[in-house]
This record gives structure tokens, C-alpha cells and sequence, in this order.
């Protein structure tokens, strides 16, 4: 199913927020992969790992610190306003809080119709018809085009923000945990929609999410974050086959799974303690602080992203030593 | 398991004037809760599991709440909670049931010091003086495993983090050894490595204090892990009921097992196509005649949307009311799983 065309290369990606006179916030530090055309790149991590700063930044709603970020054989980060309108036109994104992100002041057909506009790919009755087909392809009614997005249920408001980000039909959309506001039985409705779409239209999706059983079902490849870094890195059926990280394990191992007698038995890797601060962080592993492994070198030196077997990156100075 | 009921809920319905109209966010439910277990509440957001849990705590605000008072009753110890005075619920609420909340950024207060909100419980109701009740902290503190509790007592909340706020949380509730606790989303608003430390406390601490636990979810997998027995709500009724294993291995009613059926398992494969269900839950508004589920199952019959079923028993725990177990269904195109066995309700 898979082509190996490289349709974006992230280069080392760093994007530092300054907090305080002599703070930097290490949102993302280093951070590099590619993504394929045609597959799902899912990124996970708990919060405050860096992983929507890193989606955002990949699509240039946030101006890298240092780094690359090559879309298509272009560096995004160097645009002229008119390639840069040029980007936007392939690129999108689908916020996590579907409340928020729309207008509240604008109708549907307007929220959607923007991107359009601003692009002059329809006008008059062909903008109307192509808001219509669109509101139709995400599961709405035509009826729904003048409304408000008060008037909508969370699951329909973020199927708005899919139809939204789907009008200027782009080749890749930053899928920003679309799911995680939503009830059990409307994620399900909403994942559905994203595959399928994916499947008609070819498209290409960075999904971030922290549901790591969500994240397996929708990816191809999976890239573990952990305070601003890559932790580890493969295809998604290697990553819950053969974790290799420690604290790819113990999070893998946290996940409640529903089923009672898998509970039951299941016994959990505990991770003492809790994700420290990006600001000002210390040298070496970041995760070294929690690692039950941690030896000096994981204190002193921050272990490189390295090529275990084929395709399966692992940046832990203890795995490359067993 | 001890068969000895703490807390027995019946027919409870709860109102809200809103100004589009009444709510009727809970539509007349029993229920017990028996002395040390683990009884689960699941539904969706809106489902009426919150305004349960306020319910018996006497939380819910009045007057825009009404709880149908003439037949509901909530009894605790042999007395209705709902015919307390507030001085009388005061002396309960904290002491015999205490509560857990959902957002530990907003339930503590950020201008008082750790230390003295969970001291300021046991001064109030166990009647020692206030240097005893920092003594009493103290041990709380460190039985919620927060390192540094000495210095942590003194300070405020904004120095702790969403998963040591939690645990200050639990150490509030549980200062004065309740015999209810009441823990309504505790990990939702946590990473999952975070709620896997603070679901393993909840459920040591359970064991250790032998605490009747009301465990308020959305999900699933949190529940498989620490609950003895489980109630899905839907649309403000109970609609099914059981053991953890007789509702995840064996569940009856349409919505539990879609529910079941919507998360994806580590063990598909990728990509598969996830079972969903339709549509959105109704308005509670104006609720729908007969089965609240009936727009958006798959197997809903003409009677569906004219009465709501009668509980179907399958064993002695397990019960689900849901037309489909009734003798005259028609039962075409159901999964097997969904009816086998049950006492087939009469009309």
C-alpha cells in the first residue's frame, strides 16, 4: 500500500520558548523524521511532551527555532508570502478542542467556505455546491450550512473542523488529538471518517494523540515523545510487539486495557514520579530522572537516535550496549 | 464478596430547570452499594452519572436541581439522606461519604496551605485539636504516597502538580476513614502513566480501608481493572447491570456492547473499520417515550419507542433492560453473544 516517496523531512526540529530573563522552554529539542505519502505518522507522549508544538511547527503555525522542515522537496521555514500561500493550500490542520477552534460568529458554510475563498478555488454556485458535497462527506446535512456552531454536539463540531480542513482538498493534515474531547462512541465515528477519507483521497496524516490503542489502530509508524525528544521510533505493529525504551514498556504497560482477565494478570511497569520540567532542562537522557535502568553515562550524555533493526530507532545508551 | 449494604439508592430522578426547559438528567434508578466493593458507573458525558454522585453527596445546587423527593430515597445507615437538614448532612458528608472530584487543578482551595485542607476535615468532624489534626495530615500525606510530605504540608497548591494535586485529593477524602467514597472521573483529567499510580492507590487503599468505592467512569479499560461490579447508564436510567466479567464477556444490552465494541484493542489490526454507533445521545429535554437507546440501535423494534423494557435477569447479578430478551422479539440479525440465555421477561 505503501510507496516510500518522502513527502515531508523533519530535520532536526527544535522550538524553544523564552519564559523568563534566563528560561528557555525546551518545547522541542531535536526532533527528526519523515513522513510517506499516503501513511499515518502517529506521535505520542503524555502532555507537556511537545508533541503538538512539534505538529504546529511542521506545518508552520509555529516558525522553528533551528531546524528543517521540507515539504516536498521545500524548506518552509524559507517561503516568500506567495509559496507560503502556496504551502497553506496543501496543508492543514484539525484542532483537538472542537469548541474552540471554530468561530462562533460565523455559519458553517462561511467556516468552511474560508479556505476557499481565500484560495478563489470556487465561486457562486461551485463554492455552494462543493460546501454541500463536503458537509455530505463528513456525514452532515445540507440543511446545516447556515447554522451556528453553537447549535452542534461536540462529534458534529469536530466533523465540521474535518470538513474545514478537507475544502482546499490538501495532500497532508496535522491531525491534533481530534478525538480526545469527544465520548467513547463518537471517537469511533470520528476515526472511521479519518480512515476512509484517507483511503478515497490519498491523504497523508501527522496524528497526534495520547490514546496509545487509538494511536495503534490508526498509524503506520509511531514516534514516542518524551519532553521534547524522540524516545523511539517504528512501524506500529514493532512498536506493541517489541517495545524497546523503557519507557516505550512502562507506558505501553500503563494503558487499562477492557478486558478483566488481561487486568488481572497484567502486570504494570511503574514509572515513579512524574515528567519534569522543559524548562532549563538537565544534559544527558531526559528520561534518566524516572529510569529504573539509569546508569552515569544516561546522566551526562543524551543518547542519539540509532537504528536498532530495520526500522526501529531507539534513542537509550541501554539498549545499544545489550 | 460481603453482601452487606451501605448505600441503597431508590427510584432517584433528578430535575433541572434550565431555561430551555426541564432536564431530567436522572430518570429513576436503584441501586446498592455493598460494604468494601467496586461499583462501577459508566456512560457517556450526560448520561446523569455525575448528578448521581452529587445526589448522594447533597451536592447538587438548589433551586435549579430537583430531586423527586415524594418516592426517592437515598438510604445510608438507615437513614434518607434526601430528609437531612444541611447541619445534619454537614456531619455526614467528609465523615461517612466523601468525594473525589473530577478536576484537581479546581477542587482545592488555591489560597490555603495543603497541610491545613486536609486538617481542616478531620478538626471538624473528628473533634481533636488542630495541632492532632495536622499530626493526622501528616499521616495522610504520606499514606498517598507524596514524597517530602513534611514539607509538602506547608505548601500551596499551584507547587503541586495535576497527579499530586489528585493524591492530595484522595488524602482529603479519606482523612476521615469514610465508609462511602465517592470517586467521580479521578483520572480523567491525567496521563496515562499518572492514572495508572493513582487507579493502583485508589484500589490499595480500598483493600486497606475496606471503603465502599462509587467509581464514576467514561472508561472502560480503567474500569476492567479495579471493579467488582458494573452499572451503564444511559440517557439518566440504568440500562444494564452486572459483574465485570458478566458485562465484558457477556454483555446484553445493545449500547454495552457497542460501547465494548468502539475501543480499539491492541490486538486488531490496524486500520480495521472500528463498530460505532450512529447519531448522538438524546435530549434530555425533552426525553424520548420508551427505550432512550431505541434511535440509535441497530436491532430497535416498534416497542422500543413506545415503553421502556422491564430488567431482564440473567443470574443473580446481572440484569439488562432491553427489549430484545423479551419472548416475542424479533431477533433477526442479532448477534448470538446478546441473548443467549435470561428469564424472558412477560409482557
Amino acid at each position: 500500500m505503501q510507496n516510500n516517496d518522502t513527502l515531508i523531512q523533519v530535520k532536526n526540529l527544535k522550538k524553544y520558548f523564552k519564559v523568563g530573563r534566563n528560561e528557555t522552554l525546551k518545547a522541542v529539542d531535536g526532533v527528526s523524521f519523515n513522513i510517506y505519502k499516503g501513511e499515518t505518522l502517529g506521535l505520542v507522549g503524555e502532555s507537556g511532551c511537545g508533541k503538538t508544538t512539534c505538529g504546529k511547527t511542521v506545518i508552520g503555525l509555529y516558525d522553528a527555532t533551528d531546524g528543517n522542515v521540507i515539504f516536498d522537496g521545500v524548506d518552509i521555514n524559507n517561503l516568500n508570502p506567495k509559496e507560503k500561500k502556496e504551502f497553506t493550500k496543501r496543508a492543514q490542520i484539525i484542532f483537538q478542542d472542537p469548541y474552540s477552534s471554530l468561530n462562533p460568529r460565523m455559519t458553517v458554510g462561511d467556516i468552511i467556505g474560508e479556505g476557499i475563498d481565500i484560495h478563489n478555488l470556487y465561486k457562486g454556485k461551485e463554492r455552494q455546491s462543493k460546501i454541500y458535497e463536503l458537509l455530505e462527506t463528513v456525514g452532515l446535512n445540507m440543511e446545516h450550512i447556515s447554522r451556528f456552531p453553537h447549535e452542534f454536539s461536540g462529534g458534529q463540531r469536530q466533523r465540521i473542523g474535518i470538513a474545514r480542513a478537507l475544502a482546499i482538498e490538501p495532500d497532508f493534515i496535522v491531525c491534533d488529538e481530534p478525538i480526545s474531547a469527544l465520548d467513547v462512541s463518537i471517537q469511533a465515528q470520528i476515526v472511521n471518517l479519518l480512515i476512509e477519507l484517507q483511503k478515497k483521497k490519498n491523504l497523508t496524516y501527522l496524528f497526534i494523540a495520547h490514546d496509545l490503542s487509538m494511536i495503534k489502530h490508526i498509524s503506520d509508524r509511531v514516534g514516542v515523545m518524551y519532553l521534547g525528544s524522540l524516545v523511539e521510533f517504528t512501524r506500529s505493529d514493532e512498536m506493541y510487539k517489541n517495545p524497546l525504551h523503557p519507557y516505550t514498556k512502562a507506558l505501553l504497560s500503563a494503558i487499562p486495557i477492557p478486558d478483566p482477565n488481561v487486568e488481572r494478570i497484567k502486570k504494570r511497569i511503574p514509572i515513579e514520579g512524574e515528567i519534569p520540567s522543559p524548562i532549563n532542562p538537565k544534559p544527558g537522557c531526559r528520561f534518566a530522572s524516572r529510569c529504573k535502568l539509569a546508569k552515569e553515562i544516561c546522566l551526562k550524555v543524551m543518547p542519539p537516535l540509532v537504528e536498532v533493526c530495520n526500522e526501529h530507532f531507539v534513542a537509550c545508551h541501554r539498549v545499544k550496549n545489550s | 464478596m460481603n453482601d452487606e449494604k451501605i448505600l441503597e439508592i431508590k427510584n432517584l430522578s433528578v430535575k433541572f430547570n434550565t431555561y430551555a426547559g426541564i432536564a431530567h438528567a436522572v430518570r429513576g434508578i436503584d441501586f446498592n452499594l455493598n460494604k468494601g466493593e467496586v461499583l462501577a458507573i459508566v456512560g457517556e458525558s450526560g448520561c446523569g452519572k455525575t448528578v448521581t454522585s452529587k445526589a448522594i453527596m447533597g451536592l447538587l445546587p438548589s433551586p435549579q436541581a430537583v430531586i423527586g423527593r415524594d418516592n426517592s430515597e437515598i438510604n445510608f445507615c438507615c437513614k434518607n439522606l434526601l430528609n437531612l437538614n444541611e447541619t445534619e448532612m454537614t456531619k455526614i458528608r467528609g465523615e461517612e461519604i466523601s468525594m473525589i472530584f473530577q478536576d484537581p487543578m479546581t477542587s482545592l482551595n488555591p489560597t490555603m496551605k495543603i497541610g491545613n485542607q486536609i486538617a481542616e476535615s478531620i478538626f471538624i468532624h473528628d473533634n481533636v485539636s488542630m495541632q492532632d489534626a495536622k499530626q493526622q495530615a501528616l499521616k495522610m500525606l504520606e499514606l498517598v504516597k507524596i514524597p517530602n510530605a513534611k514539607q509538602r504540608l506547608n505548601q500551596y497548591p499551584f507547587e503541586f502538580s495535576g497527579g499530586m494535586r489528585q493524591r492530595v485529593m484522595i488524602a482529603i477524602a479519606l482523612a476521615c476513614n469514610p465508609k462511602v467514597l465517592i470517586a467521580d472521573e479521578p483520572t480523567t483529567a491525567l496521563d496515562v502513566t499518572i492514572q495508572a499510580q493513582i487507579m493502583d492507590l485508589i484500589g490499595d487503599l480500598q483493600k486497606e480501608l475496606n471503603t465502599g468505592v462509587i467509581l464514576v467512569t467514561h472508561d472502560l479499560g480503567v474500569v476492567a481493572s479495579v471493579a467488582d461490579r458494573i452499572q451503564v447508564m444511559y440517557a439518566g436510567k440504568i440500562v444494564e447491570r452486572g459483574t465485570v466479567d458478566e458485562i465484558f464477556y457477556n454483555p446484553k444490552h445493545p449500547y454495552t456492547f457497542a460501547l465494548l465494541k468502539s475501543v480499539p484493542k491492541l490486538s486488531t489490526h490496524n486500520k480495521d473499520k472500528l463498530y460505532s454507533l450512529t447519531g448522538t445521545p438524546p435530549d434530555l429535554i425533552n426525553p424520548p417515550v420508551g427505550c432512550p437507546f431505541a434511535a440509535r440501535c441497530k436491532f430497535g423494534m416498534k416497542i422500543c419507542r413506545v415503553k421502556f423494557p422491564k430488567a431482564t435477569n440473567f443470574g443473580y447479578t446481572h440484569k439488562c433492560s432491553c427489549w430484545l430478551h423479551h419472548e416475542k422479539a424479533d431477533t433477526t440479525g442479532v448477534p448470538a453473544q446478546l441473548l443467549q440465555g435470561g428469564v424472558t421477561s412477560a409482557k
